[in-house]
């Protein structure tokens, strides 16, 4: 069977939650129930029939036609099957997600993977500040699963994350891996100022560089290690090119000293 | 007892009595083959009897670099022992003495199973607080800092119930040099079938042993009705032409694979003749009433 597809009728009036729109809740509704179910954010009612057109499918794999930066929540806690996205997403795209696959072909809003515990999440553009991270008031970010940026991330990536893999293949904004407690950062691009701040464990690539380091990661030399070439072969099927260059010796910065100082960042054997 | 004789060469009408036995396997790997293989070597170094060695073990073959999850030159090693808690202590004193310290190497755990035996879960202390833990999908490793870099490791690795132990083909010849290779080309032969190993020394045991002795304490003894200068005796299993005898012991993961390497073995003693290698071949068991495991040679002929 194919795909149960929204496709977009307009530009929405309101920030949308799609967190309604997962295969785990949609699995067994008729089309009159699924368009009944309403996304507001504020008082004016709007439902899923009203702000897109239905053609029935695969639950467990849904395609949004149309994306928009008010599409709030899409995959939060799915745990199941496929979401593909032909556009752009708002905040907290696949939060608290546990399993399954989100694919964004588009850019996605800040706390992108905001928890995530499972699954994969694939952005094609870029994703905006704290990939992965807690919201306000929580003490852990992302606790497992993928995450692959393509284009860029925003300040604060993988802020508190306690496991999980995180790549982006562009840029960071400031604060890369920001808190850590554990987990695998990989910026392919230049990383943000201070990555690693405050990160108590855990691993950061910064394959590029940074524009500043903190003074508080001390240098233990250039490393070939056999972790890393397990880490290639586990990426390689949700980068490749990134993988292919992880294959190489890299410098090993060890951190941060501000706080127990059991995480590390790999970078180019010659700092500029 | 009854016999048949196939291209010159007499076989008993008996069977190989094995057991259940509890066994892991590990993928081994270094810089190079060489390192891998010495790793291998030294772990797997007295396991050759659970009489007296706790466990069973050796190197079932070489992984090429493809192979292997680190990409690098890699050995296949199985461990076998009577229980659960006594492979899991084998285990962790043989790659925590004779792994971790080898130049180069990583450990990972070769076998998918529901059960599993702690690996990294136990060697980690190693590392004193530096160890680093990562998730890798499906995979949980350990990084231990070491002197020349990082022991890495899995956190664990399967755990077999059903793997048997105790195979065995028994080789009989006109000499000590003629015996000598019908075992060795037997042994050969199994090589090249996965999933077992030949603990004893070069795959071949000489001093094949019965249950007990007439001393108080001792477990095993020789095999005396095997023994050609004990032929005449009154007990002796020998025939007049018989002057040396050579043991092969079997562990493998799967009764079919110890199986097939008892074949594998029997065919290439077999094919040798009675000039160049062994004039007779038999099997040990106790009767049939210990082991659950019954492999009969004449189902095993070509």
């Amino acid at each position: 069977m194919s795909a149960l597809i929204f496709t977009l009728r307009d530009t929405p009036s309101q920030r949308v939650d799609l967190a309604a729109l997962t295969p785990d809740r949609l699995l067994g509704l008729s089309e009159s129930k699924i368009a009944a179910i309403e996304l507001q954010t504020t008082r004016v009612r709007l439902c899923a029939g009203d702000l897109f057109k239905i053609r029935m499918g695969e639950a467990m794999q849904i395609r949004f036609e149309g994306g928009h930066e008010r599409f709030d929540r899409v995959g939060a806690n799915m745990s199941k099957g496929e979401i593909n996205v032909a556009g752009d997403v708002g905040i907290q795209a696949g939060r608290l997600m546990q399993g399954g696959r989100l694919a964004i072909d588009g850019n996605a809003g800040p706390w992108a993977a905001s928890g995530m515990k499972a699954g994969t999440i694939s952005i094609s553009g870029h994703a905006g500040e704290r990939v992965g991270g807690p919201l306000a008031g929580e003490t852990v970010g992302m606790r497992g699963g993928v995450v692959v940026v393509r284009g860029d991330a925003g300040a604060r990536a993988g802020d508190r994350m306690r496991r999980g893999l995180i790549i982006v293949e562009g840029r960071t904004g400031i604060h890369p891996g920001s808190r850590m407690i554990a987990g695998t950062l990989i910026v392919r691009g230049r990383a943000g100022p201070l990555p690693g701040y405050l990160m108590s464990r855990g691993s950061i690539f910064a394959m590029n560089g940074s524009d500043a380091v903190s003074p508080t990661f001390t240098d233990s030399g250039v490393h070939d290690l056999v972790a890393n070439s397990l880490l290639a072969s586990y990426i390689q099927k949700y980068s490749a090119d990134v993988a292919a260059s992880l294959r190489r010796p890299w410098r090993r910065l060890i951190g941060d000293m501000a706080v127990i100082g059991k995480g590390e960042i790999f970078c180019p054997s010659v700092l500029d | 007892m009854s016999q048949l004789t196939v291209n010159g060469i007499r076989v008993d009408d008996t069977f190989a009595e094995a057991f259940g036995m509890r066994a892991t396997a590990l993928t081994i790997t270094a810089n190079s083959a060489a390192w891998a293989h010495q790793a291998a070597v030294t772990m797997t170094g007295f396991a050759t009897s659970v009489i007296g060695c706790g466990c069973e073990a050796g190197i079932d073959r070489s992984l090429n670099p493809d192979e292997t999850p680190d990409g690098r030159p890699g050995v296949r090693v199985l461990l076998f022992a009577v229980s659960t808690s006594e492979l899991q202590k084998q285990l962790q004193n043989r790659v925590g003495q004779c792994v971790l310290t080898s130049p180069g190497s990583a450990c990972y755990g070769g076998l998918e199973a529901d059960e599993e035996l702690k690996l990294g879960n136990a060697l980690r202390f190693f590392g004193d607080g530096w160890q680093v833990s990562k998730r890798l999908g499906p995979t949980h490793y350990w990084r231990i800092p070491v002197m020349d870099g990082e022991f890495v490791c899995t956190a664990t690795t399967g755990l077999s119930k059903t793997a048997v132990g105790g195979g065995n083909i028994i080789v009989m010849g006109a000499s000590v040099e003629t015996t000598l290779t019908a075992t060795e080309r037997a042994v050969e032969a199994i090589a090249a079938v996965p999933d077992v190993i030949l603990p004893f020394p070069g795959g071949i045991a000489r001093s094949g042993s019965k249950v007990g002795s007439k001393y108080k304490g001792v477990v095993a003894s020789t095999n005396d009705v095997y023994c050609p200068t004990l032929k005449g005796t009154g007990r002796s299993a020998l025939d007049r032409d018989i002057a040396s005898v050579l043991e092969i012991v079997i562990d493998g993961l799967t009764s079919a694979a110890v199986a097939e390497a008892m074949r594998a073995g029997v065919h290439a003693i077999l094919l040798l003749g009675p000039e160049r290698g062994a004039l007779r071949i038999s099997a040990g068991n106790y009767g049939g009433k210990l082991g659950p495991h019954h492999y009969y040679l004449k189902d095993l002929l070509p």
